[in-house]
C-alpha cells in the first residue's frame, strides 16, 4: 500500500517559501483569529473540547492532554501556571525547534488559548539552553503579540489578562522531566521531584498547581480550538488522534520532519517510501522509534498477539515495517512513540558501539540523585566503552543486563526506565552480536564507518 | 569589582521582575554574567548570591551542575560537536576530529593562538541535518569533514583579518 499524503498540521507553514516568522505574516494567515473567538466562549468549554479532542501529549509520555487539564487543582485559590516544555532534548527529537524557530507565533497562540481555558495568568518557556536564537525570536515574537494586545492585560477587551515569559535552560536533559524543570525553573538544581505527592496539577511551581506541556502540544491545542474536539478526534485513528511529526535521523536517503496523520502510516512506509529507504547498498538493520530512550527493533523480527480493534479483538503478525506510528501500537510491541524521534540505523552500524553511544549520553544526563541510576548509568557506560575501547568479553552482555535490570523501576523519576531501556532492548535484540562482538572487534574495521564512541 | 556593562546590569534588573520568587532569576543572570564576562567566576558567584539574597552556594551548585556554566575560559570561538547518535552515525567523531587538527588543540582546551575551544556536547535537536555544530550561537548542519575544513578556514581568515586592525 502507498504511503497516505502528509497531513500538515503543526507544520502547516514550515517550509512555506515566503512564511516569515514575524507577527505581520502570522496575521496574513489568519493567525490569532481562533485566539479571538476563544476569549468569548467559556473558559470550561475550550477544556471540554480538548477532552473530546483525545489529545495526547506530544512530549514523550502521551498522557491524555484534557485529563492533565482536569487534575488542575482549582481549589487551592493559589495561582495556576503553565509551563512550555521546550526543552526539546531527547536524541532524535528535532519538531519543536522548527515551531520556535520558523512559526512561534502559533505557539504563543496555543499558549494563550490554554492558559484562558485554565484560568492561567503566567506562563513560563522554558527553551534549552541550545537554542539562543529562537529564545530570542520567542521574546521578539512575545513583544509583539503584546503590543497588539493578544498577550498582557485585559486581552482584546475581554478583560482577560496573562503574561508569558521566556525562560532559558542551561544543557540539562533532565529539565525535560517535568518536576525537574520546575525545580530548575525555581533557580536551583533539577532534581525530579517525588510523585505523589508533587504532581505538578498540584503542587507544581512555587507549589501551586501547574500544568506543564510540550510545544507541539499546545499547537494542536490552537487547532482544536479551532476545527472543535469531536472534529479533531476524527483525524488519525481511536486513542491517537490528530497528527503527529515524526523526525527521522540516522541512515536513511531523506531524514527530515514528515507529519502524518497518528496511525495511518507504517514503519515501512514512512522509511522505505516516505524517506527513500536504505542508503545505496545498506540495508536497515534497527531503528528506535521515539526518541533514545524507546527500545529498538530489530528489522527481520516479527511482532505477534492480539489487539483491540472497536470491541473486538484481532491477532496481528507483523513485521516491522507493518507497524503503524501510534503510540499504541508501538507500545503493544515492546517499545514507544515516546517523542517522535525515529533513529534509523543501517548494516554498517555495531550494535555494541551504538549502545556505548547511547550509554555515555545517560551516563552523562543522570542527574545523580538515586543511586541506581546514577551508578547504573555510569557503569553502562563503562562496560560497553571497555567493550569497544579495552578488553571484550562474550559475558559482557549479560554483566551489563544485570545492571540496567536494577535500575528501572527504582528512581525518583523516569530517567531510571529511559536509560535502562536502551540497554535492556539492545542485548534482548541483539544479544548474538554482543556475545560474537570481541571476536568480530579483531577484524580489521571497514573503510568510511564512523566511531561513535 | 564585577564590572558589568550598564545593558547586563539592566538586563539583570529587568529578568528578576519576571518571577514572584527572585531565586528563579538564577539562571538568566548566569547567563548574562557569562555573555558579558566569558566565563562565572567566583566572585560573580557570590554578586548573584548577594543580588538574590541566597547563599554563595545556592549559585554555585548550578555552575557546577548545568553544563554550559563555565569557570574557566575558553577560546575566542566555541565550537561545539554534537556528539550523540544521530550524529556520530553520520560521522560526527570524524568532524569533530577535523576541528581538533585544524587548531591543533585537544577536547576542551584552548587553542595555543586562544582562537578556539572544541567541545563535545550532547544531543542539538538537529538530528535530521547530521552532523551538526554551534559555534557560538550559530548552528551548522550537515558538517562533514569538508565542512568542518571549511568553517575553520573561515574563523582562521577572520581572526587574521580582526589581528590586522588591533
Amino acid at each position: 500500500m502507498p504511503a497516505p499524503e502528509q497531513f500538515r498540521l503543526v507544520f502547516k507553514h514550515i517550509d512555506e517559501a515566503g512564511y516569515t516568522n514575524d507577527l505581520a505574516c502570522y496575521l496574513r494567515n489568519g493567525g490569532y483569529e481562533v485566539l479571538r473567538k476563544s476569549v468569548l466562549r467559556k473558559p470550561e468549554e475550550l477544556v471540554d473540547e480538548v477532552k473530546k479532542s483525545g489529545l495526547r501529549g506530544r512530549g514523550g509520555a502521551g498522557f491524555p492532554c484534557g485529563v492533565k487539564w482536569t487534575l488542575l487543582d482549582r481549589k487551592s485559590g493559589k495561582p495556576i501556571y503553565l509551563i512550555v516544555n521546550a526543552d526539546e532534548s531527547e536524541p532524535g527529537t528535532f519538531k519543536d525547534r522548527y515551531i520556535i524557530h520558523n512559526d512561534p507565533h502559533q505557539l504563543i497562540e496555543g499558549i494563550m488559548i490554554t492558559c484562558f481555558a485554565n484560568k492561567v495568568e503566567r506562563a513560563y518557556i522554558y527553551i534549552r539552553g541550545e537554542f539562543p536564537e529562537g529564545a530570542r525570536i520567542l521574546e521578539k515574537a512575545i513583544a509583539e503579540a503584546r503590543a497588539a494586545n493578544f498577550v498582557g492585560p485585559n486581552i482584546l477587551g475581554s478583560g482577560y489578562g496573562c503574561e508569558i515569559y521566556v525562560h532559558r535552560g542551561a544543557g540539562a536533559y533532565i529539565c525535560g522531566e517535568e518536576t525537574g524543570l520546575i525545580e530548575s525553573l525555581e533557580g536551583k538544581r533539577p532534581y525530579p521531584r517525588i510523585k505523589p505527592p508533587y504532581f505538578p496539577a498540584v503542587l507544581g511551581l512555587y507549589q501551586c498547581p501547574t500544568i506543564v506541556n510540550n510545544v507541539e502540544t499546545l499547537c494542536h491545542v490552537k487547532h482544536i480550538a479551532e476545527r472543535g474536539g469531536e472534529a479533531f478526534s476524527k483525524i488519525g485513528t481511536p486513542n491517537n488522534t490528530g497528527t503527529r511529526i515524526l523526525c527521522v535521523s540516522g541512515h536513511v536517503q531523506r531524514p527530515g520532519y514528515y507529519e502524518f496523520e497518528v496511525g495511518k502510516i507504517t514503519m515501512g512506509q514512512l522509511l522505505n517510501e516516505v524517506c527513500g529507504g536504505p542508503l545505496p547498498g545498506r540495508k536497515f538493520k534497527a531503528v528506535i522509534p521515539g526518541g533514545s530512550s524507546a527500545k529498538v527493533l530489530r528489522f527481520g523480527e516479527r511482532y505477534k498477539g492480539k489487539r483491540k480493534v472497536g470491541a473486538e479483538m484481532i491477532d496481528y503478525d507483523w513485521a516491522l515495517e507493518d507497524i503503524p506510528m501510534d503510540f499504541d501500537s508501538l507500545q503493544m510491541i515492546g517499545s514507544m512513540g515516546g517523542s517522535g524521534g525515529v533513529i534509523v540505523m543501517d548494516d554498517s552500524v555495531s550494535m555494541v558501539e551504538a549502545l556505548a553511544n547511547i550509554n555515555a549520553f545517560y551516563s552523562h544526563e543522570s542527574c545523580g540523585q538515586c543511586t541506581p541510576c546514577r551508578e547504573g548509568s555510569l557503569w553502562m557506560k563503562k562496560i560497553t566503552g571497555r567493550m569497544v575501547h579495552g578488553d571484550a568479553r562474550p559475558e559482557d552482555g549479560a554483566l551489563l543486563k544485570s545492571v540496567a535490570d536494577q535500575i528501572a523501576g527504582r528512581t525518583i523519576c523516569a530517567f531510571g526506565e529511559a536509560c535502562a531501556w536502551p540497554t535492556q532492548s539492545f542485548i534482548a535484540k541483539f544479544g548474538d552480536e554482543f556475545k560474537a562482538y570481541p571476536e568480530a572487534k579483531k577484524a580489521p574495521r571497514a573503510d568510511g564507518v564512523p566511531e561513535l564512541v | 569589582m564585577m564590572n558589568l556593562r550598564p545593558e547586563t546590569l539592566r538586563k539583570i534588573d529587568e529578568v528578576v521582575t519576571h518571577y514572584p520568587v527572585k531565586r528563579s532569576a538564577a539562571l538568566p543572570i548566569l547567563h548574562l554574567v557569562q555573555e558579558d564576562q566569558g566565563l562565572v567566576s567566583n566572585e560573580a558567584v557570590e554578586w548573584i548570591a548577594a543580588r538574590l539574597e541566597l547563599q554563595p552556594i545556592n549559585v554555585y551548585e548550578l555552575v557546577t551542575f548545568y553544563p554550559m556554566f563555565r569557570q574557566k575560559p575558553i577560546g575566542r570561538r566555541h565550537i561545539k560537536v554534537c556528539r550523540t547518535l544521530s550524529c556520530a552515525i553520520m560521522g560526527g567523531y570524524r568532524t569533530c576530529s577535523e576541528f581538533q587538527r585544524q587548531f591543533g588543540t585537544g577536547l576542551g582546551e584552548v587553542s595555543s593562538d586562544g582562537e578556539v575551544t572544541v567541545e563535545f556536547v550532547e544531543c542539538l535537536a538537529s538530528c535530521g541535518t547530521a552532523p551538526v555544530v554551534m559555534i557560538d550561537d550559530a548552528l551548522h548542519e550537515k558538517v562533514d569533514v569538508a565542512k568542518a575544513r571549511e568553517l575553520s578556514e573561515k574563523i582562521k581568515a577572520e581572526a587574521k583579518s580582526a589581528a590586522g586592525t588591533r
